[in-house]
């Protein structure tokens, strides 16, 4: 029986697919059988993400609407077998997902996957109401910046009160905070929030914390999730997170300067 | 300590304005989060009631519920139209 997660925001373009696609990566790297869709209806980039944008035959609303098996719709990842994506649909609507359609998948997926990762569209209608209804647990993407903060608190808002747990009074959608383009120096400076004070806003627990990083686009560009590029800080603070989602106790990096200060060269060492 | 005052505050940065504003924005949210599912409706309804005696329009009613410490204050506030003013 797969757990659901939703990775959601409120914002646009604070991350979330980097971060669907880096999580459900590392997920799979580690055995789980893991598959990512896309609800972005109209918007698809997954695909883009995960480097399979060639292979899309069909997609979820193909699916919802009886014209392609479930089967048919999933991209096998070229990497890691037991990874999978569902893309979405790039020209049809946003009406055309339906609640009821949505839970079919669901309910297939839960059966032969361990991890079904959510990828949600930014804002907080119907696309993003639908992402999150059937979670187990959300990951809140949100980067150090005022716009973002409250919209994850909007999100978080809706976490608690429009979700399948949430309207049958079962345990509430486990929520975690995952800080994304985070810039310690600037933080040092003064100029953008840091991590203490994001998480005594939203009062949800940290999850990871992902570093402001060329790794990312460079994995963009190539359609490789970042994950797999493990000499990179966000690789790397995406692994983290995923030990993080399996229960383990990781600790964190990535939120302070590199200290390559003279007298850390000089005696040596001094790898953050 | 006049002088740690000051540099102090020089020391103010925009991500501390950024937390003050964004304590104050969140904490109006969830105030709002946190009302029932039934004051729209209620809302509504008390709008029909005072329609019967006296023509209102939809913005002239506000409603908001306050937590205090061992119960809730209903707040309503109605801006009737100036008497002999035909609405
Ligand atoms: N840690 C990071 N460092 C640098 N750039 C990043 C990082 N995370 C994301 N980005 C960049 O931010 C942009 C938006 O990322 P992404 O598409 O994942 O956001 P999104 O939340 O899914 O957006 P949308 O709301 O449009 O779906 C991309 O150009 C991505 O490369
Ligand atoms: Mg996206």
């Amino acid at each position: 029986m797969a757990k659901i997660i939703v990775v959601t925001s409120g914002k646009g373009g604070v991350g979330k697919t980097t971060s669907a696609a880096a999580i459900a990566t590392g997920l799979a790297l580690r055995g789980n059988k893991t598959v990512v869709i896309d609800f972005d209806v109209g918007l698809r980039n997954l695909d883009l993400i995960m480097g399979c944008e060639r292979r899309v035959v069909y997609d979820l609303v193909n699916v919802i609407q009886g014209e392609a098996n479930l089967k048919q719709a999933l991209i096998r990842d070229k990497r890691i077998d037991n990874l999978h994506i569902l893309p979405a649909s790039q020209t049809r609507d946003k009406d055309a997902l339906t609640q009821e359609g949505v839970e079919k998948i669901l309910i297939a997926l839960r059966e032969d996957f361990d991890y079904v990762i959510c990828d949600s569209p930014a804002g907080i209608e119907r696309g993003a109401q639908l992402a999150m209804y059937f979670a187990d647990e959300a990951v809140v993407v949100t980067n150090p910046e005022v716009s973002s903060v409250r919209d994850s608190d909007r999100i978080i808002g809706l976490l608690s009160s429009k979700t399948r747990r949430a309207e049958i009074g079962e345990s509430p959608v486990v929520e975690h905070l995952l800080i994304t383009r985070y810039h310690p120096a600037r933080v040092t400076g003064g100029d953008m929030l840091n991590l203490t004070d994001i998480q005594e806003i939203l009062s949800i627990p940290l999850i990871g914390l992902i570093p402001e990083s060329d790794a990312v686009l460079r994995a963009s560009n190539q359609g490789v999730p970042v994950t797999h590029d493990q000499k990179s800080d966000a690789g790397q603070a995406y692994v983290d997170c995923v030990s993080r989602l399996l229960g383990e106790e990781v600790p964190l990096r990535f939120h302070e300067i590199e200290k390559r200060s003279l007298l850390a060269r000089m005696f040596g060492g001094g790898r953050k | 300590m006049k002088l740690l005052d000051f540099l102090k505050r020089e020391r103010k940065k925009t991500a501390n304005v950024a937390k003050e504003r964004l304590q104050i924005i969140v904490a109006h949210q969830r105030s709002q989060r946190d009302q029932p599912d039934y004051m729209p409706m209620l809302e509504r309804e008390l709008l029909e009631v005072i329609r019967k005696y006296v023509q209102v329009d939809q913005d002239a009613i506000n409603i908001s519920l306050d937590r205090e410490d061992d119960c809730s204050v209903l707040e309503l506030n109605v801006t009737l139209p100036r008497p002999g003013e035909k609405n």
